[in-house]
């Protein structure tokens, strides 16, 4: 009797905090949706309930924002950013966090740990360094400056997520590939990236998003309309003086964000499986 | 079929020498066992062969090709490590078939020799499973399907028994030691346990602190050890060794029995047996004592087996002998054997 009812409890205190915190990361959201759909006077009169449509809802804010601002080439200049960032993040920390985690002993760790504190210098603080060079080599107002610069964020937090990753891989089984029959380099590519999988997909996540909500460097470098990324051209071209188009701007925020929660929700559980058990006993 | 071929090999990491100068040859065909403590350089010696640590001095032959700096993929070994290194994304099949697949062996062949090296270990039914579905014992045997299943001409095994359980390792013993006699592939094989070098090695190196001690068949090592470490390392309970001025005589625990009519004579040498502590071990006894004089005492153990039932008790003196031909005399100093009884 005592067991049951203290299972009871704990099932109960196990749910109580789930949904506490279900609430907490899905509110937001609500918010997000119901100032997309409100209608400005009901929006903005103090007497309504904001936890309800008072009047009908209303698609207004969404054709403003799709068809009077540049916000789906916003989407597009995120993407191409995003995409160009992941490959050049890629294309860098993957060889050099495998490096690092094999290669150099003891100063392997070293150097981990001094890259990823470049990744600790906030952006306030190169922003202005980082204009001088985009405009060296005439970047302004190109996507090319996010382009070259995000990595410099991306590349040190990734290289040391990744270094995780690859120590968590025996060393034996990269070693066996060789005596099998490939070069280094071979294993790397046939046996320790597909055990990487995991850590690659997460690395592909993050310096998608981090380079997505960026705002210093986007914000100093760019400020033609059309060559906006959504993290500026959102708060930028819906806040005008001191008037906030509060409907335009949750549906730019809903849209740009949904995305991305999809995406954490339904994959980070994969990215942590472990996948190297069983290589080892 | 091949020779390993090892001239004065060194391997340093940072100031510590892992192995020391050592010079070996294997026989072609024989099975040859890497035995000492952990951190004595054996594992370091295996991966050198295998390519994957290059020596820091020497050179390493493989059929008479000089392969000392060659990668391990150009040396046509086979190695087999502790952990069984098996890819946890392939399945079983692919996992044997790997070797082949990087040397581009088309796809029938690699289905037939595939096939043909799981059914030699019994693991045919579980080709398509991934590693981690398996046992200790099924991954074992995985690894070594993938280790044959290329024919290579030398085969390398890193302690492949370790992880498996005290019963399941008298039979894969047993396994490994019938079917290396099968193939008649030279084998290497790195162990730290003597009842397992014992037991499979034709040939047997002992090995400490990077530098070999004695190469030898098991009764070579275990009758003339050729110094005071090997005479200890090897046999269970150890060899005993007793200080007689510069020199120090060692015997085995089985040659030193309670004296009797027969020992009488001047074949033998008799010590009185301070008898300290006994063990029942079912099939035999171990007795534990100092023998000699006050100021050099030594301690001895003595183990008698089962048939020789007389009372001993501890706290008390009983008369015990050992044949002089089992006596051996090491030098104090360097801990040589002296006389090599080999003329």
């Amino acid at each position: 009797m005592m067991t049951s009812a203290g299972k009871v409890f704990r099932t109960g205190r196990l749910y109580a905090l789930l949904s506490i915190f279900a609430v907490f990361s899905a509110f937001p959201f609500y918010w997000m949706i119901i100032a997309t759909f409100k209608r400005d006077h009901d929006l903005f009169s103090p007497t309504n309930n904001p936890f309800l449509f008072n009047e009908p809802p209303t698609l207004d804010h969404l054709r403003l924002l799709l068809f009077d601002t540049h916000f789906l080439t916003y989407l597009l200049n995120t993407f191409l950013v995003g995409m160009a960032v992941v490959a050049i993040t890629l294309i860098i920390a993957v060889p050099a966090a495998y490096s690092l985690a094999r290669w150099a002993r003891g100063w392997g760790e070293m150097l981990g740990i001094g890259i990823f504190l470049t990744y600790l210098v906030p952006p306030a603080i190169l922003f202005i360094p980082l204009s001088r060079f985009a405009a060296a080599f005439g970047l302004q107002e190109s996507l090319w400056s996010l382009i070259l610069i995000y990595p410099t964020f991306t590349i040190p937090f990734c290289t040391w997520l990744l270094m995780g990753f690859f120590k968590t891989i025996p060393r034996d089984i990269e070693e066996q590939a060789m005596i099998d029959g490939l070069s280094r380099l071979g294993a790397m590519v046939k046996v320790v990236l597909p055990l990487a999988i995991s850590g690659i997909l997460t690395i592909v996540v993050f310096a998608f998003t981090l380079s997505m909500h960026e705002f210093i460097y986007a914000l100093t470098f760019i400020s033609v309309s059309a060559k906006k990324t959504v993290s500026i051209g959102v708060p930028t071209e819906l806040v005008r003086g001191d008037v906030f188009q509060w409907g335009p701007l949750m549906a730019g925020a809903l849209i740009a964000s949904t995305p991305v929660a999809v995406v954490y929700t339904f994959f980070l559980d994969r990215f942590i499986a472990g996948f190297t058990m069983g290589a080892v006993k | 079929m091949a020779r390993v071929e090892l001239e004065n090999i060194s391997k340093l990491f940072g100031a510590t020498t892992a192995v020391n100068e050592v010079n070996l040859q294997t026989i072609e065909g024989e099975f040859l066992v890497l035995l000492g403590p952990s951190g004595c350089g054996k594992t370091t010696l295996l991966r050198m062969i295998a390519g994957i640590e290059t020596p820091s001095s020497g050179d390493i032959v493989i059929d008479g090709e000089k392969v000392t700096h060659l990668p391990p993929r150009t040396r046509n070994i086979a190695m087999v490590f502790q952990s069984y290194a098996l890819y946890p994304h392939m399945t079983v099949f692919k996992n044997i078939a790997f070797p082949l697949r990087t040397r581009g062996v088309d796809r029938t062949a690699i289905r037939e020799k595939v096939e043909q090296a799981a059914g030699m270990f019994g693991i045919g039914s579980l080709l398509e499973r991934k590693p981690r579905e398996l046992s200790g014992g099924e991954r074992q045997r995985v690894a070594l399907a993938r280790a044959i299943v290329r024919e290579p001409s030398v085969f390398l095994l890193d302690e492949p028994l370790s992880n498996l359980d005290a019963i399941l390792r008298a039979s894969a013993r047993e396994e490994l030691r019938l079917f290396q006699r099968r193939l008649g592939v030279t084998t290497v094989y790195v162990t730290h346990d003597q009842v397992e070098a014992m037991g499979l090695g034709d040939r047997i190196v002992v090995m400490n602190k990077g530098r070999v001690h004695q190469v030898g068949t098991p009764p070579e090592i275990y009758q003339w050890p050729a110094d005071t470490f090997v005479a200890t390392f090897v046999g269970s309970p150890p060899m005993n060794l007793i200080e007689q001025g510069d020199v120090l005589a060692g015997f085995r625990p089985e040659t030193f029995l309670p004296a009797g009519p027969a020992t009488e004579n001047e074949g033998f040498v008799t010590y009185p047996f301070q008898v300290t502590w006994l063990e029942y071990l079912g099939a035999e006894r171990l007795v534990y004592g100092d023998i000699g004089e006050k100021c050099c005492a030594r301690h001895v153990v003595s183990r008698l087996p089962g048939n020789i039932s007389i009372p001993i008790e501890p706290g008390k003196t009983y008369p015990f002998a050992v044949a002089k031909k089992a006596i051996r005399h090491f030098d104090r100093a360097s801990g040589r054997l002296i006389d090599t009884g080999k003329t």
